[in-house]
């Protein structure tokens, strides 16, 4: 049973390393931002959850009490990778004013980041 | 509409008043438990007197709130996209090690919207961020449509088809 | 064994952390290098962790949930400064 679990944590965190390099690199190697920002909102947040959890079976082993509170870090980190990704994808799009020569037109409004909501005036609205 | 009724319910109904949102509450007990790593008496005391404070407190941010309408169904699609989740990584990893950037279809979609309240759509561009291939970059101005990058895409109507019929009709259940 | 995952692991993670060096030294934006910080936090909180498991203590993980707090407040406040020209208004 113990070398089960002693397996079952080698491998995620083995699981977890590659992930993380993976994500690392293809920052790296991808050629412009938008691409980029692929690789470490969803590699290296599963990375991470898997070190995680590798952390709780580990010490719910050695100390015979489940421990959650690496759960916490996950789920924290879970939730704030979209958030940190949409922000990113705001700020460049916010940067690249060219970039909207690009993009698909959503309708009669344009994008948040470029125009106003209609009949609110200049005030922004829908953002984060 | 829902804010005129929920600002009516806060004045009219005292417990509504002092317990302004029980699952935060809830919710809050739990975390303060985990972050102590432990059960004992004194913090689940002291866990339950944040999970009432804190709601009582932060209220005035949330004056309208979303109704849930079915747990179960929110617990299933809490599942599928943690099971998504994974596929996404095994994918986009290979797509990083194993293709050459110039051989990607990278692509802006603009998915038109069917959700209307913005907790729908924050959990729907949420889910469009942490699953294959895509990242959602911005709302538009009247808040009808989601704008979404995919790293690959060779049929983006295809991309958008699936993201409207694998999430956001599964998030039309649950809240709407 | 699982020193040798541990092995693995961390020199795994510090291979990551060098990339990340490397993608923030080359940018070429100023919103890569922010991505680059924001993976650089995610992979520290990894490193910690994974040295909390070496060590065979459960204190570090203080340090990794600090980590995973600040590292989100700063990179939305980077953001929000290159979309409004300023933190707070």
């Amino acid at each position: 049973m113990n070398a089960l679990l002693e397996v079952l944590v080698s491998a995620l965190i083995v699981i977890g390393g590659v992930f993380l390099l993976v994500g690392s690199w293809g920052m790296l190697r991808l050629p412009e931002l938008m691409s980029r920002l692929h690789a470490p909102t969803k590699a290296t947040t599963l990375g991470v959850g898997s070190v995680l959890l590798g952390s709780i079976i580990w010490f719910a082993r050695v100390d015979g009490v489940p421990s959650i509170h690496e759960l916490l870090i996950t789920l924290f980190l879970f939730l704030s990778a979209p958030i940190t990704a949409h922000f990113l994808a705001k700020a460049y799009m916010h940067v690249h004013v060219d970039a909207e020569t690009r993009l698909p037109r959503p309708g009669e409004h344009g994008w948040s980041t470029y125009d106003a909501a209609p009949g609110k005036g200049d005030e922004q609205v829908g953002e984060g | 509409m829902n804010d005129m009724h929920d600002a009516e319910g806060l004045q009219a109904d005292p417990p509504r008043r002092w317990f302004p949102h029980p699952v935060l509450s809830a919710l809050l007990v739990i975390v303060w438990l985990m972050l102590q790593n432990g059960f004992s008496l004194a913090h689940l005391v002291l866990g339950i007197f944040l999970g009432w404070g804190i709601p009582c407190l932060t209220a005035s941010f949330w004056p309208s709130r979303p109704h849930v309408r079915s747990y179960r169904k929110a617990l299933s699609y809490a599942l599928l996209v943690i099971g998504d989740i994974i596929v996404a990584n095994v994918v986009v990893a290979r797509l990083i090690l194993f293709s050459r950037p110039a051989d990607l279809h990278t692509c802006w979609v603009s998915v038109p919207l069917d959700l209307h309240t913005p907790e729908a759509i924050t959990l729907f561009a949420g889910t469009i961020t942490m699953t294959p291939g895509t990242v959602s970059a911005d709302l538009s101005a009247d808040g009808r449509s989601l704008l979404v990058h995919c790293l690959n895409a060779p049929d983006p109507a295809q991309a958008v088809t699936d993201m409207k019929t694998r999430y956001e009709a599964r998030i039309k259940e649950i809240f709407e | 064994m699982i020193d040798h995952a541990l092995d693995f692991g961390l020199a795994a993670v510090s291979l990551a952390l060098l990339l990340n060096l490397w993608s923030l030294f080359r940018g070429p934006t100023t919103m890569d290098r922010v991505l680059a910080v924001d993976t650089m936090v995610i992979n520290v909180i990894a490193l910690i962790v994974l040295f909390g498991i070496r060590e065979g203590s459960m204190l570090y993980f203080e340090a990794a949930l600090l980590f995973a707090m600040f590292g989100f407040v700063s990179t939305v406040a980077y953001c929000r400064f290159v979309l409004r020209g300023n933190i707070i208004e």
